[in-house]
């Protein structure tokens, strides 16, 4: 075990997956991920085409067309860049092109903030990549392994995006056990596509598709995401055997036995909450890893027997609520009819989210349970001076 | 020889571009990966299930044929395959000269082993003749239409060569759909040249030009002679290999051969807006010794 940046963390995991081409533009907090795979190449540690490209939406284009040729293919990104990247996003899930790419969390612009929420990967939420949250700098490296083994499998083939909190999981030292090669070569095979742009075998990509044949493109993009639930879930097994660390597959419950009132998110806020759980009684946790798949079944069963659930996030559809909220009401709608539900949203553009507002939540998630739901969706820590 | 550019395409009747990609690919042969950006070129070319490539083809968006060109490139010298196959990116004056700009700077500053190819069909001709960066003075487009106090685009086209040269590329042409032997020939020099190289292609569009599907190419030559299209090369920066003109001919020849300069032989501000064209194509011919002294 070693105490290293998380950004090095995710780049040493990126390193150990002997990516083929790497193509990104630098923006903060992301940074410091591609800047340490521009020093391993320059340091002769990794082999590979290192693309330092002119905007963000080449960025995304470099990796589309690297994957295309049959390339293993990385990028990273957040905020705006990921912004710029979003028509490329759909364009890679479309083709079924496996890439995969570390998506560090941040605010949106305007105002600018470089600090942290999950507005960004919301956004690009329906474009048909996996996304996979994090919670810690272990997980985020050993995310990136998972990643590529999930994306390239031959029945999903789908890009992955791991959505790694900015700052918080990219910028902070932690201990941190850094896959060895040889344990890497082990776990995932050498990306082989069964198709790939070559002049032996002249296919075409990207052709239009008409009206009468679009909708069944699109269609089975979601049976895909319906096997990637199953392929998420093996590799978390898998992973857990070769390497002895487990995240849980599709979701991952914590001190939920006898749970009244169940916290659920999904990224880095997961540590503070624990510890504030730690010493609350007939509270868990249920932490979404897969937040694309949505782990639907299992999100129902998990809350089969709480009386409350407060859904807790760092985005939100401005005139609705948070996109998380919706989805877990979506979810149980029809399955469980007397569970109270709440949605906060906390800490956006990297306002601090302390143990105080966890025991903030809880409180209105106790009232709630005991009397009615006055505000089914709030905001913690606003500011009323500054309104 | 097969056709690597195969029939049955979508392309209209006298299209420039559909001309341009059989002598492309026939210059190139088989071992040649292509992109092509958003328009009309993918348009015609691949309805799905159909493809009209013989070749290795890609298609992604709009802006972006420069950077996935620049995967492609990578990603062979990734894998070892670079010597499988040349990479060519062909796309229109919207996808290369407006939205794909900064994704072609970055193309050729970075270096990639790459040669585009834009075909200038001088206006949006894929979603029905809106004027780009690129449409030529004097010319009526649907979102520059001439009309009772407007004689169309006012702007000149952006020197696309110019903008080639001045990223360093070692090979940069223009070439004219009009002159196939010259293109076949300028398209040879580019892939073969190591690094990044660029024609600027004049590729004539006739529903948007307006004229008979049958006069493309004649329309086509007289853009190169009446001066309005010079041909030449610039190798490692110096104009070379110029087609010169034993007698370069009014641009009026040219104009009039379309309906999109149809109103400017109509009024008084139009016969000025020719002047105009006419001292533009002056000025070609002096830039880059155009005229041909019978003395020589």
């Amino acid at each position: 075990m070693q105490v290293v940046e998380g950004s090095y963390a995710i780049a040493h995991a990126v390193k150990r997956c002997r990516p083929d081409v790497i193509s990104a533009y630098p923006i903060t907090p992301q940074t410091h991920i591609v800047e340490d795979l521009a020093q391993f190449v320059a340091d002769g540690e990794l082999e590979c085409e290192f693309v330092p490209v002119d905007s963000e939406h080449s960025a995304m284009s470099v990796a589309l067309g690297a994957s295309a040729v049959g390339a293993r293919a990385y990028s990273a990104s957040t905020s705006q860049g990921l912004a710029l990247m979003w028509e490329v996003l759909y364009n890679v899930s479309g083709m079924r092109l496996p890439v995969v790419m570390t998506a560090v969390n941040r605010a949106m612009s305007a105002p600018l903030s470089i600090w942290n929420d999950q507005q960004d990967t919301i956004g690009a939420r329906d474009s048909g990549w996996i996304q996979i949250y994090v919670e810690d700098i272990q997980e985020a490296h050993d995310a990136m392994i998972q990643g590529y083994k999930i994306a390239e499998s031959k029945d999903v083939m789908l890009p992955l995006m791991v959505c790694a909190d900015g700052f918080i999981l990219t910028h902070t030292y932690e201990p941190v056990v850094l896959a060895e090669q040889i344990e890497v070569d082990d776990f995932l095979p050498p990306y082989e596509p069964e198709y790939f742009l070559s002049v032996d075998n002249p296919l075409s990509f990207g052709c239009f598709a008409e009206p009468d044949k679009y909708m069944e493109f699109r269609y089975m993009q979601h049976e895909a995401m319906d096997r990637a639930r199953i392929k998420i879930k093996e590799v978390a097994d898998e992973f857990g055997k070769a390497f002895g660390r487990y995240y849980g597959g599709l979701i991952e419950g914590y001190n939920l036995d006898g749970a009244e009132i169940v916290l659920l998110t999904f990224g880095s806020i997961i540590g503070t909450i624990k510890e504030v759980v730690d010493r609350e009684k007939n509270v868990g946790i249920l932490k979404i890893r897969s937040y694309r798949p949505f782990p639907l079944v299992e999100i129902r069963d998990a809350l089969k027997d709480a009386k409350v659930v407060a859904v807790i996030e760092k985005d939100f559809s401005a005139g609705f609520e948070g996109a998380l909220f919706t989805d877990v009401k979506a979810a149980l709608y029809n399955h469980i009819n007397d569970l109270k539900m709440l949605g906060f949203v906390v800490g956006l553009g990297g306002r601090d989210v302390r143990a105080d507002d966890i025991l903030e939540i809880i409180k209105r998630s106790k009232s709630a349970m005991d009397g009615g739901i006055t505000d089914e969706w709030q905001f913690i820590g606003l500011r009323g001076e500054l309104l | 020889m097969k056709n690597l550019f195969a029939s049955g395409h979508r392309a209209c009747g006298g299209c420039g571009m559909a001309i341009a990609i059989k002598l492309i690919l026939e210059a190139t042969g088989e071992n040649v990966f292509v992109v092509s950006p958003t328009g009309c070129l993918e348009i015609v070319s691949s309805p799905y299930p159909e493809t009209s490539w013989r070749v290795p083809w890609i298609h992604s968006l709009f802006e972006n044929a420069a950077s996935v060109a620049s995967g492609i490139e990578a990603g062979l010298k990734a894998l070892g395959r670079k010597d499988e196959g040349k990479v060519l990116a062909i796309g229109g004056d919207g996808g290369t000269a407006d939205i794909g700009m900064g994704a072609l700077s970055g193309m050729f500053e970075r270096g990639h082993d790459v040669t585009y190819i834009c075909y200038d069909n001088e206006a949006y001709m894929n979603t029905g003749v809106q004027r780009s960066s690129m449409t030529p003075i004097g010319a009526s487009a649907t979102t520059t239409p001439a009309g009772k106090v407007s004689y169309g685009e006012i702007h000149p086209k952006k020197d696309l060569v110019s903008i080639a040269v001045a990223h360093g590329l070692g090979y940069v042409a223009s070439a004219s759909v009009g002159y196939a032997a010259d293109l076949m020939d300028k398209v040879k020099k580019a892939v073969d040249h190591d690094g990044p190289s660029f024609i600027h292609l004049h590729s004539s569009c006739c529903t948007g030009w307006r004229h008979p599907s049958s006069k493309t190419v004649e329309v086509m030559r007289l853009a190169v002679l009446t001066g309005l299209w010079p041909l030449y090369e610039v190798v490692d920066g110096e104009v070379v290999n110029v087609k010169r003109l034993a007698k370069r001919l009014p641009v009026e020849d040219y104009l009039k051969t379309q309906g999109r300069f149809s109103h400017l032989f109509k009024t008084d501000e139009g016969a000025e807006v020719i002047r105009q064209i006419q001292a533009m194509a002056d000025a070609n011919a002096e830039q880059y010794g155009l005229d041909l002294d019978i003395e020589e």
